[in-house]
């Protein structure tokens, strides 16, 4: 069978990029590879290990799991977006400053899925922070660092005037 | 690329979606939240020709209630059914499993129906709608028609759902006053499909069981209810849990033996049993 492909706007990060992909093109590989986004990552590529997790219109879904073309017209927001080497988001802060990372290949996915979960539960218990990370696989197993930075980014992101 | 070479079409009516399926029969799966499909197809186990992609059906996002039943559409994701008031005090019991799907980031993307369309024999949804004789209608480009949840699971991964028909709407039975509800599994991890799940409804009057609804998962190729498990249940939990463990012949596999499958399910009896009479008697602990 001919590769059938699709021409379509994705926007990513606040950015509008037009791409043609081959319909079976995950979207986490088009992120990758059609954008340069590398940040995003891909581990299991069956839904399972939860590096490749991004926003889709704010709510942490797989991007193994979604095809590019699905994409269209929704907004999409990868770890590119969370902060700078010289700004970084709070998270990405606290799990600087509490080792939250060893070898950092899961990291991408534990961030965004703790952005989206902070926001919807601003004061998490440990309990709650955990059940939260349940779909993030670190193979490092540095289960109890990252648990501790995602306390503290909490808080710090609670201070007023944040 | 992980998925093999497909042709992809994304209708934006029913009725197309039902032409498109007419027209590619076999060769042709919808893809609805695509987090069992999507899978399958990464790893190569599906090799459909043609997939048709139903989440721009704006149409078939609603759920509410109507006459005594909960119609959920074929585009309403899990979490959406987990977040809803509606579903919480209508039809507590699916509120209470379906956070047992996956994880979160599954249940933004995972619908209601294509878990049931999907008809994994461990999965939490088909369960619940054995147990509580929901209803799923489904159309083609020759009509609708309406199958009981207990003749819609046919085998495992298997339905009744012909190649040319889409799974369009999944309607739960409003809980009447009196029924009390649990939802129990066991899994390795959080978020796993259960090594052995029970859905349980309890009718209780003047302190009496008087009815009892039971449907387990992981312990057969389909959801299954045991209407002898339920009568047992009737007159006492324990017997009820041992007539469970008796009757099922679950497989064995590298997760869990046959044996501790029975075993679970005889606990788990007693287990969903005890919760769904404390919450139809407001907290009173069954005798």
């Amino acid at each position: 069978m001919r590769e059938p492909t699709r021409t379509v706007q994705l926007l990513v990060n606040g950015r509008t990029h037009t791409v043609t992909v081959p319909v079976r093109k995950t979207l986490a590989d088009t992120l990758r590879e059609d954008l340069g986004l590398t940040g995003t990552h891909l581990g299991c590529e069956q839904g399972v290990c939860g590096a490749c997790t991004v926003l889709l219109d704010g709510q942490p879904v797989r991007s193994c799991l979604l095809l590019a073309v699905q994409a269209a017209g929704h907004e999409v927001t990868t770890v590119e977006a969370l902060g700078t080497p010289d700004r970084l988001h709070p998270l990405q802060q606290a799990f600087w400053e509490h080792h939250g990372l060893q070898c950092g290949f899961c990291t991408p996915g534990i961030l965004i899925s703790l952005v989206a979960f902070l926001r919807e539960r601003p004061s998490p218990t440990r309990e709650e922070i955990r059940e939260a990370l349940a779909g993030n696989l670190c193979r490092c197993t540095g289960y109890q660092n990252i648990v501790r930075a995602a306390e503290a980014a909490a808080a710090w992101m609670r201070e007023p005037g944040r | 690329m992980k998925p093999p070479v497909f042709e992809y079409c994304d209708p934006t009516t029913v009725e197309e979606a039902v032409d498109c399926l007419a027209e590619r029969g076999e060769a042709a799966k919808v893809l609805a939240g695509g987090q069992s499909l999507l899978p399958l197809l990464n790893l190569r186990l599906a090799r459909p020709d043609c997939l048709v992609d139903i989440n721009r059906l704006d149409e078939l996002d609603y759920l509410h209630e109507e006459a005594g039943w909960l119609r959920v559409g074929a585009r309403v994701r899990q979490r959406r059914v987990e977040e809803s008031e509606e579903v919480a005090r209508r039809v507590p019991l699916l509120a209470e499993a379906v956070r047992y799907v996956g994880h979160p980031q599954i249940r933004n993307r995972g619908t209601v129906c294509g878990s049931l369309a999907h008809a994994d024999p461990a999965a939490e949804l088909p369960g619940v709608a054995v147990a509580l004789g929901a209803r799923l209608l489904v159309r083609s480009r020759l009509g609708t028609r309406e199958i009981p949840a207990e003749q819609f699971f046919t085998g495992q991964l298997t339905t009744a759902l012909r190649p040319d028909e889409l799974l369009v709407e999944a309607q739960f039975p409003v809980f009447p006053a009196g029924w009390g509800w649990a939802f129990v599994e066991v899994t390795n991890r959080h978020g796993d499909y259960a090594l052995c799940g029970v859905a349980a409804g309890v009718y209780v009057e003047d302190r009496r069981v008087r009815d009892v609804r039971l449907a387990y998962v992981g312990a057969g190729p389909t959801p299954v209810r045991l209407r002898e498990v339920e009568l047992a249940a009737v007159e006492d939990f324990r017997v009820a849990g041992e007539e469970a463990r008796a009757r099922l012949s679950p497989d064995g596999d590298l997760h869990a033996s046959a044996e501790f499958r029975r075993h679970l399910a005889a606990v788990l009896t007693g287990r969903a049993l005890r919760r769904a009479f404390e919450r139809a008697t407001g907290g009173e602990p069954h005798a």
